[in-house]
């Protein structure tokens, strides 16, 4: 017995919808995958995830009675010929107080460097209660050979972190700098195209 | 062929090779196209696993140069056994022959993007394969993670190659699962209902929907990654404001849902065989249909399972711990499904029930180490250990290409007209058993003493094991080539195969077709029981 088919060109248009449908899908992955970039960055600043800390609010007039010692380390590139310090190695403050803390960096080389820094902090988890009210992270800075510039860093650590059952413990943070040479430098200075292959050595904290 | 003959003399009218070999829009066509081009592209990966084990036999370097030069190997050897094996044969070649078959339709919607989905592949195997010989090699891993996979890294353009190779494998992927996802929608036979289908055309519905939704983020990962490498973007790099860490999930928002796209299809395979050989229906259909909705949906956000080393705080490996601990469920209900299928039923040992019924053996002994490494606590110290390779391989390497090889035994009759000496089936799989276990099983130890993934060589005190894993892996090159040789006498001196060769155990509509089917199937539509 023959059972007819249906009508190929209402097939045909049923197909193409499905289709069409298909790749929108597809078109919608692609851009969410963009859209991950921005959001991505959005939910670390956002959440503290990894280490961010926050940014820009102001330290709230009364200090808390805990105390905790924030430690200071510094990285460099290297390819950028800087040398990069913290003028204090840690220091012990009251949460919720405002302190100030200075980084220097030099130029060892015979001509100027464009260099641009990141952050965290370890635990990373206290990213959500470390607070910089004013920093020197991700605004380019060049030095001219040889001369040498303070980098000041005000911050305070919020007082929750002393009643929050995952951060109650913490006692020491620790937070990172890393000051990377700039990409624009780098690119007019020909170094992006005759970087050859530093199998081995690894971008310093590349983490965040 | 007589059948065909009479009965649907212009049905059988084929055009001539180049038309019909290059220019190809018949389903089976293409289907048999891809399975000949998975094997040709497994000869190329399984001969560079043979390189790799030959190098790991003994400590010290062999036959490689250098760390560099092995990485780039290896990861040749991951992309093409997952890209260009096991989907392609899987998806490509049993998904394109037997999908419009089962439903009913006399081909897939779009019969010339099939054609595009199958030629995508041939230059991204041959830039992937040229990548090897150009500079550095492609030496990041199948992950390709950065920084490693920088230009600061990798400056020469064999990464930037293998890159362009996956944008052209997962083009080809994207084009396939449209493709699949409205053949399925829209022509199946009247009667055909969801719900009725046959459970391999379910595992290819599903894993064509994983398709369409994680490749184009590997895409948009990667392009962003030649963006960095090439135009001076900075989306994985921190020095402009970057995160390497998004790559990596993005990475692996692709990564693990591709892990069940490889292994879904073999599930719905093994289930034919199953019922075939156990002459009864599959036991709980309707819930081994959604067991794989469910691990195709769960497996979409368990991603960071794969990254617990990277950071990520606690809090999160316990979602993702939880999470991935619950495709443990679906996939046992597979599993239970499959054994209470060959309960009580008449059980026939043929070549292609022995790969199934090995198949979910390994399986789920990669199963329970999967479920090992879901563990955060117990992944601080294996990951990237070789029992992270032993459980990887136990349910790709001997799941998927078990299911494979299942497929081929099962289907060689209906696709080539001729049917395999069950005698030589049976000693391939003696031997594939024997050499794939004895190449992994060592691995879980290895790696339980600390050797680490992607090295050349390694400590002394692992020579034992990796002797082992290195004879073993001779045995399964052995099986390997001979397969050919038992596909070779099928082809030549094989016997006629009826209609339905397996008898009253395979009901589905591709035994109601001569062996092989008329160039054209069901112009006129078949009767759905």
């Amino acid at each position: 017995m023959r059972i007819p088919r249906p009508d190929p060109a209402q097939v045909a248009r049923r197909n193409r919808r499905t289709g069409l449908a298909a790749f929108g899908l597809v078109a919608g992955m692609v851009g969410l995958s963009f859209a991950a970039v921005p959001l991505y960055d959005l939910f670390c600043r956002v959440t503290g995830f990894g280490g961010t800390p926050m940014i820009g609010q102001a330290a709230p007039a009364t200090p808390g009675e805990a105390t905790i010692t924030v430690r200071f380390n510094a990285n460099t590139q290297p390819n950028l010929p800087w040398r990069f310090t913290a003028q204090q190695p840690a220091m012990t403050l009251r949460v919720g107080e405002e302190a100030l803390a200075f980084y220097t960096a030099r130029n060892l080389a015979d001509r100027p460097f464009t260099g641009i820094s990141t952050y965290n902090v370890t635990p990373a988890i206290a990213g959500r209660y470390f607070h910089k009210v004013a920093c020197f992270c991700f605004e380019e800075t060049t030095l001219e050979p040889g001369r040498e510039m303070d980098m000041p860093l005000s911050f305070w650590v919020d007082p929750r972190i002393a009643e929050d059952p995952q951060t109650r413990d913490i006692r020491t943070i620790t937070i990172n700098y890393t000051f990377f040479r700039s990409l624009q430098d780098a690119e007019n200075a020909g170094a992006l195209a005759n970087a050859g292959p530093h199998v081995g050595r690894g971008g310093a904290a590349a983490t965040q | 062929m007589a059948y065909a003959a009479d009965a649907h003399a212009h049905d059988d009218h084929k055009p001539s090779f180049v038309k019909r070999w290059l220019f190809s829009t018949n389903h089976k066509d293409i289907g048999t196209l891809y399975i000949i081009f998975a094997l040709f592209a497994a000869i190329i990966g399984i001969g560079i696993s043979f390189l790799m084990r030959l190098e790991l036999q003994t400590p010290g370097m062999q036959i490689f140069a250098d760390g560099q030069m092995w990485n780039a190997w290896v990861s040749a050897h991951g992309l093409i056994m997952v890209f260009f094996v096991i989907m392609p044969a899987l998806i490509g070649g049993f998904g394109n022959w037997f999908v419009p078959i089962m439903i009913g339709a006399p081909d897939m919607a779009f019969p010339r993007l099939n054609n595009i989905s199958f030629w995508l592949l041939v230059p991204a195997f041959l830039l992937l394969g040229g990548s090897l010989f150009v500079g550095e090699g492609p030496g990041a891993g199948w992950t390709i993670y950065p920084p490693l996979s920088d230009n600061m890294y990798h400056p020469s353009p064999a990464m930037d190659m293998a890159l362009f190779a996956l944008h052209l494998a997962g083009a080809s992927s994207i084009l396939g699962a449209a493709n699949f996802i409205t053949t399925i929608f829209n022509m199946r036979a009247p009667g055909m209902t969801l719900h009725k289908m046959p459970l391999f055309v379910w595992s290819m519905l599903v894993t064509a929907f994983l398709l369409l939704l994680a490749v184009p983020v590997l895409g948009g990962a990667i392009t962003m990654l030649i963006t960095d490498r090439n135009f001076g973007t900075a989306f994985f790099d921190p020095a402009g404001g970057g995160d390497p860490v998004l790559f990596q999930h993005l990475f692996w928002f692709f990564g693990h849902p591709e892990v069940y796209i490889m292994i879904l299809p073999a599930f719905g395979i093994v289930s034919h065989v199953i019922s075939t050989f156990s002459k009864k229906p599959v036991f709980g259909y309707l819930g081994m249909a959604y067991a794989m909705v469910a691990i195709g949906v769960v497996g979409f956000v368990v991603w960071a399972h794969h990254m617990y080393t990277s950071g990520i705080d606690v809090d999160t490996r316990a979602y993702f711990m939880a999470a991935t601990m619950v495709i443990a469920v679906p996939t046992g209900i597979k599993i239970f499904s499959w054994i209470a299928t060959m309960w009580g039923g008449s059980i026939k040992l043929d070549t292609p029930m022995l790969f199934a019924v090995g198949f979910i053996f390994l399986f789920t002994m990669g199963g329970v180490t999967g479920v090992v490494l879901a563990n955060a606590g117990i992944t601080q110290i294996l990951h990237n250990t070789y029992y992270v390779v032993a459980h990887f391989h136990y349910v790709l390497s001997l799941g998927a290409v078990f299911g494979i090889y299942c497929g081929i035994y099962y289907w060689i009759g209906k696709m080539s007209g001729r049917q395999y000496p069950e005698r030589l089936g049976k000693i391939h799989f003696w031997l594939t058993f024997v050499g794939v276990n004895l190449t992994f099983f060592p691995m879980h130890f290895l790696g339980n003493q600390g050797m680490p993934r992607r090295y050349p060589d390694y400590p002394d005190a692992m020579t034992g094991w990796n002797l082992i894993a290195s004879v073993g892996s001779y045995i399964a090159i052995a099986s390997f080539l001979f397969f050919f040789y038992v596909m070779w006498v099928t082809l030549r001196r094989g016997e006629q195969a009826a209609p339905n060769y397996w008898g009253e155990g395979a009901t589905t509509l591709e035994w109601q077709v001569s062996s092989p089917p008329p160039f054209h199937t069901f112009d006129e539509l078949p009767r759905i029981r």
